[in-house]
């Protein structure tokens, strides 16, 4: 199990210096970064959106139910619900999303390419084919997630007025109140930072088992499967080990 | 010109090919034939480097090519067109731009310049008309034409196709074999084609090599192919119901072409 482990983080770390190499053409390169962010990044608002307005909602709903004592003043209710969103479920929670979502997309889309033989085509050509294909995606996602880490914030705070106004549970001023409060800026910064690693990984062990894929169209489910679980449990590590240097 | 010398290639300690030398001439379509895994497609992406060989060497020209550092061996890959069994078009490209792809990359051509190449290319295949579909809109012989107009692009000096004709009827599978051969003789390429299909050895197979379980088993011309006491080779051609039909009524000579 050792020795397979050695040997994966050797062929990933192999695989990561081709696609960090200088490209071909940097026109080219450049025009595939804006593809993979409208793909990648763009593609990925609507569902970042929606699940942050519920996420926001149900935040609120859940404070108030456990802040039933009269000596806790309401407005921490905004307050708590802007320190979830912020610390955690707007990095890591929506990056356990986006591993799903564009790390299947990622890893079928080039395993796919790998055993139709359209990767050896361009290796037949003389292109890197890991640098053409790969780089671009991990620098759209590890650039411009953070991005989303941002919109998710303010859509979770959105969600979190709307059920108020919707609801009344408890007054809209106090829940304004309480998402400005004790605020500290850093959190946005170790939030964003988060991102970023966490996008790094989805997209490299992404493409990593995608462009190494074998075995026909099992194969390529194999690898994007392989690639989300892998990515997931990195994940959780990183905020793990993230947490603990930054906070 | 490409000579293979004492090559061997090896899958977990089991040769897939093993010892194979042959040499393949400018202007001639070289055919090596052989049953479904015989290591017909590792020889090839043996000697055009998608894999590496473990003995021998590969010459293009008189450079040992399978020993360069990446960075020579991309100038002869730039020399190279290579077609796929499944033709390999990029999925995300049209068929304008999968044949527009290497001129991107390797040539120095103005814009104007790469429109009327992509455009003369896809005329020498006959498909002036269909440079804006895309590869799943086109059928499996169209995509085979794409694939060649692809791979002389950059006017290669060497043509590389493995099965051709693969899921392809009789009829087109023999325009593919012309247009390959046309395009052969035009540019005086050195065309290496990977093949079961015995059509295409009587239409255009000026060598042919035959392998038999990753050894070469016979090398020769299709004017003595049929007359070859291999049994291997005989087991080969003559596994059809209608060649040993043939082989009855015409006995070892080939059919009048009259």
């Amino acid at each position: 199990m050792i020795k397979n482990f050695l040997y994966e983080t050797g062929r990933y770390l192999l695989f990561l210096r081709r696609v960090f190499s200088r490209p071909e053409k940097w026109r080219l390169s450049v025009r595939q970064f804006f593809v993979e962010t409208e793909k990648l990044v763009i593609n990925s608002i609507p569902l970042i959106a929606l699940i942050s307005v519920f996420i926001g909602a149900v935040l609120v709903i859940q404070t108030s139910n456990n802040m039933t004592s009269p000596f806790l003043p309401k407005m921490y209710i905004g307050y708590m619900t802007r320190e979830s969103l912020i610390l955690e479920f707007c990095s890591t929670m929506v990056c356990l999303i986006l591993a799903g979502k564009i790390g299947s997309n990622i890893s079928s889309e080039l395993g796919t390419m790998r055993i139709t033989e359209q990767i050896d085509a361009m290796e037949m050509m003389g292109i890197n084919s890991a640098n053409f294909l790969v780089l671009p995606k991990i620098l759209a996602t590890t650039i411009l997630n953070p991005l989303l880490t941002l919109m998710s914030f303010i859509v979770g705070l959105l969600g979190g007025y709307l059920i108020i106004v919707l609801t009344g549970m408890i007054k809209v001023s106090d829940y304004l109140t309480g998402i400005q409060f004790a605020f500290n800026g850093y959190y946005i910064t170790y939030s964003l930072i988060k991102t970023a690693v966490f996008s790094f990984i989805i997209s490299s062990i992404s493409a990593f088992y995608g462009y190494c894929a074998t075995g026909g169209s099992l194969g390529v489910g194999r690898s994007a499967t392989k690639a989300i679980v892998v990515a997931s449990a990195l994940i959780l590590t990183f905020n793990l080990i993230l947490t603990r240097i930054m906070l | 010109m490409i000579t293979v010398r004492h090559l061997s290639k090896y899958f977990d300690g089991r040769p897939a090919v093993k010892d194979i030398s042959v040499e393949y001439m400018p202007g001639q379509c070289s055919l090596v034939i052989g049953a479904s895994g015989s290591g017909k497609t590792v020889l090839l992406k043996s000697i055009v480097g998608l894999l590496e060989p473990e003995e021998g060497e590969v010459l293009f020209d008189t450079t040992v090519f399978n020993r360069l550092p990446a960075a020579e061996k991309k100038k002869i890959h730039c020399r190279m067109g290579m077609l796929f069994q499944g033709s390999a078009l990029f999925d995300f490209a049209t068929a304008r731009e999968n044949v527009r792809f290497p001129l991107d990359f390797f040539s120095q051509m103005s814009r104007e310049e790469k429109a009327d190449r992509v455009e003369f290319c896809l005329r020498r295949v006959g498909l002036e008309n269909i440079g804006d579909k895309y590869p799943s809109e086109l059928s499996g012989g169209m995509q085979k034409r794409v694939g060649i107009a692809r791979a002389i692009a950059l006017n290669p000096q060497y043509l590389f196709c493995d099965e051709p004709n693969s899921g392809l009827d009789p009829q087109t599978s023999v325009m593919i074999d012309r247009l390959i051969q046309e395009i052969t003789a035009e540019y005086n390429i050195t065309t290496v084609i990977n093949t079961h299909d015995m059509n295409s050895v009587m239409e255009i197979g000026d060598k042919v090599v035959f392998i038999y379980k990753g050894e070469k088993c016979w090398e020769g011309s299709r004017d003595n192919i049929l007359t070859s006491d291999n049994r291997n080779l005989e087991e080969f051609i003559f596994a059809s119901r209608m060649a040993r039909e043939l082989k009855l009524r015409y006995g070892n000579g080939s059919p009048s072409q009259d």
